[in-house]
């Protein structure tokens, strides 16, 4: 399972700079496990988002936002909310985050932090890997995760090995994950946003899980099998 | 002497580099610096380039410096987490070194010892800002320090990068982060960095021009299938191939001191990297007149 923490509501205002108008998506797997992306939870962030000012024009909680296929099929009777909106709202884990920029057309903002795997994996086929950093970087990088794409996980932009787009650790099978950032982002009308994202430092510190979060139905499971209580 | 301060009085600026040895031989490493000394107005001694594991660049700055020579230390982010890293710069300061060049480091599979940790915790980004702050007396997680540095802090770019546009928005976050001056990967076509230059002067910093000495029609030919970055037009290398071996040393000079005498209306300076013929490097600048 991927632990996922919700972001500040205020940060997830922030991302949305000047828009009016966002979709919302849930996944009823991990996420509505961990207390972020249920039917309740996005209730609740549709309330705190419409009280910052903004107008929610749908939303939907799929299972599981780690299948694309799933995504698109989801998506697909919300065509005139999704026309209505600036951007999409990710309440989830940074796969589902990074599936769903890969599969929608509009902006995706990450609404949550990925902590941990919480020892099960998520079901997905695709290439969208989660590194579980607990400091989502995915807002500034067009969903693309510089974690796990980016042979150096470099968070503050490309470095100068890559030839014709492609990594030099391993150019046959890896493009340049600064390049594919780049060009979404060229698609998207946002190349600004690589200009005016704040300095990104890595704080592995926020890999740790919360202790709160260790309530969570999953490892309430886990530590009951264990003969454990959970707190 | 920090570098800023001769940019700051309208100097032309020259620099070269060595390489540590692999080993713990410093002989040829000092004969090259000698080789440079009187021409250049500082050298960069590299950080195990290429990812080989080699003697590091901060002893071998010091040594320079205790010599006389004015040391660029090479601080990747390959091998050393911040704490280290912040460490080893409060320790150049120490041994009287005055500019560093923070760089991101090539991946360890590119070089002799591939199966090493990538360590990666910063970037040359994020170690600007790092020294910047080291500069401003307090590290990075804004504990003040007992005494501090003051170091001229420089960055790279790709100026012949396709596209550039990327090169370009880091190189505005290095800016940012505390980039005062900048040396560039290797130039061969002035045209297309005078483009860049065009672009990268709004940024108000200094840039050396980066200078490769070709030595043969298979090197440029090997750089431009295997660097990125760096691109040797047709007409250079053909003029290498039609040059008889025995003549290569004085047409390679011939073409190094072209290309600098093309770019140094355009820029602040240039940036020499001689890779094993540092005795070409004196005959480059007499002909470009410098």
């Amino acid at each position: 399972m991927l632990v996922t923490k919700r972001k500040a509501i205020e940060e997830i205002v922030r991302f949305t700079n000047g828009e009016t108008a966002v979709f919302l998506l849930g996944c009823d797997g991990c996420a509505a496990a961990s207390g972020t992306g249920g039917e309740a939870d996005i209730l609740e962030l549709e309330k705190e988002l419409t009280r910052s000012g903004l107008e929610v024009t749908g939303s939907k909680v799929v299972d599981f936002l780690c299948q694309k296929a799933l995504i698109r099929k989801g998506l697909r009777p919300f065509s005139a909310a999704l026309a209505e909106a600036d951007s999409i709202v990710v309440s989830t884990c940074g796969i589902g985050i990074q599936a769903t920029a890969t599969v929608a057309k509009l902006p995706v903002h990450p609404a949550c932090d990925t902590v941990s795997l919480g020892g099960i994996r998520g079901e997905w086929q695709g290439e969208e890997r989660c590194a579980e950093c607990g400091q989502c970087f995915l807002e500034y990088t067009g969903g693309v995760c510089p974690l796990t794409a980016c042979a150096k996980q470099l968070v503050n932009g490309p470095c100068g090995g890559a030839k014709d787009g492609r990594c030099e650790v391993e150019p046959d099978v890896r493009r340049c994950a600064w390049q594919v950032i780049y060009d979404r982002l060229d698609r998207q009308g946002r190349l600004d946003l690589l200009r005016t994202a704040p300095l990104q430092v890595k704080d592995h510190a926020k890999m740790r899980p919360p202790e709160e979060l260790r309530g969570t139905r999953r490892w309430a499971i886990d530590l009951a099998t264990n003969g454990e209580v959970a707190r | 002497m920090k570098l800023t301060d001769l940019f700051e009085q309208g100097k032309f600026v020259v620099t070269s580099e060595v390489a540590p040895p692999k080993g713990t031989d410093l002989e040829e490493m000092h004969e090259n610096a000698e080789l440079l000394r009187s021409r250049v107005d500082a050298i960069n001694i590299t950080d195990q380039q290429s990812s080989v594991m080699r003697l590091g660049s901060l002893v071998a700055s010091q040594q320079l410096k205790d010599r006389g020579i004015e040391p660029i230390f090479q601080a990747t982010c390959r091998d050393r987490n911040r704490i280290a890293l912040q460490s080893d710069l409060l320790s150049a300061w120490a041994a009287g070194i005055e500019n560093v060049l923070c760089l991101t480091g090539d991946h360890v599979s590119l070089g002799d010892t591939p199966g090493a940790k990538p360590v990666f915790d910063l970037d040359s980004v994020s170690l600007l800002a790092a020294a910047r702050k080291l500069n401003q007396g307090v590290d990075m997680e804004e504990n003040e320090l007992l005494g501090k540095t003051n170091f001229a802090l420089g960055a790279v770019v790709t100026p012949d990068a396709d596209p550039v546009e990327p090169q370009l928005i880091k190189m505005g976050r290095k800016v940012d982060a505390g980039a005062a001056f900048f040396q560039t990967q290797a130039v061969f076509d002035a045209e297309t960095f005078a483009a860049f230059m065009e672009r990268a002067r709004s940024f108000g910093v200094p840039v050396l021009a980066g200078i490769i000495l070709l030595k043969s029609a298979g090197m440029a030919r090997f750089m431009n299938a295997n660097i990125a970055g760096v691109n040797v037009p047709q007409a250079l290398i053909d003029e290498m191939a039609a040059t008889a071996k025995g003549d290569r040393r004085a047409k390679s000079v011939e073409i190094a001191a072209r290309i600098v005498r093309d770019v140094k209306e355009v820029c602040q300076g240039v940036h020499i990297m001689p890779l094993g013929w540092e005795k070409q490097v004196p005959a480059v600048l007499d002909a470009a007149g410098i």
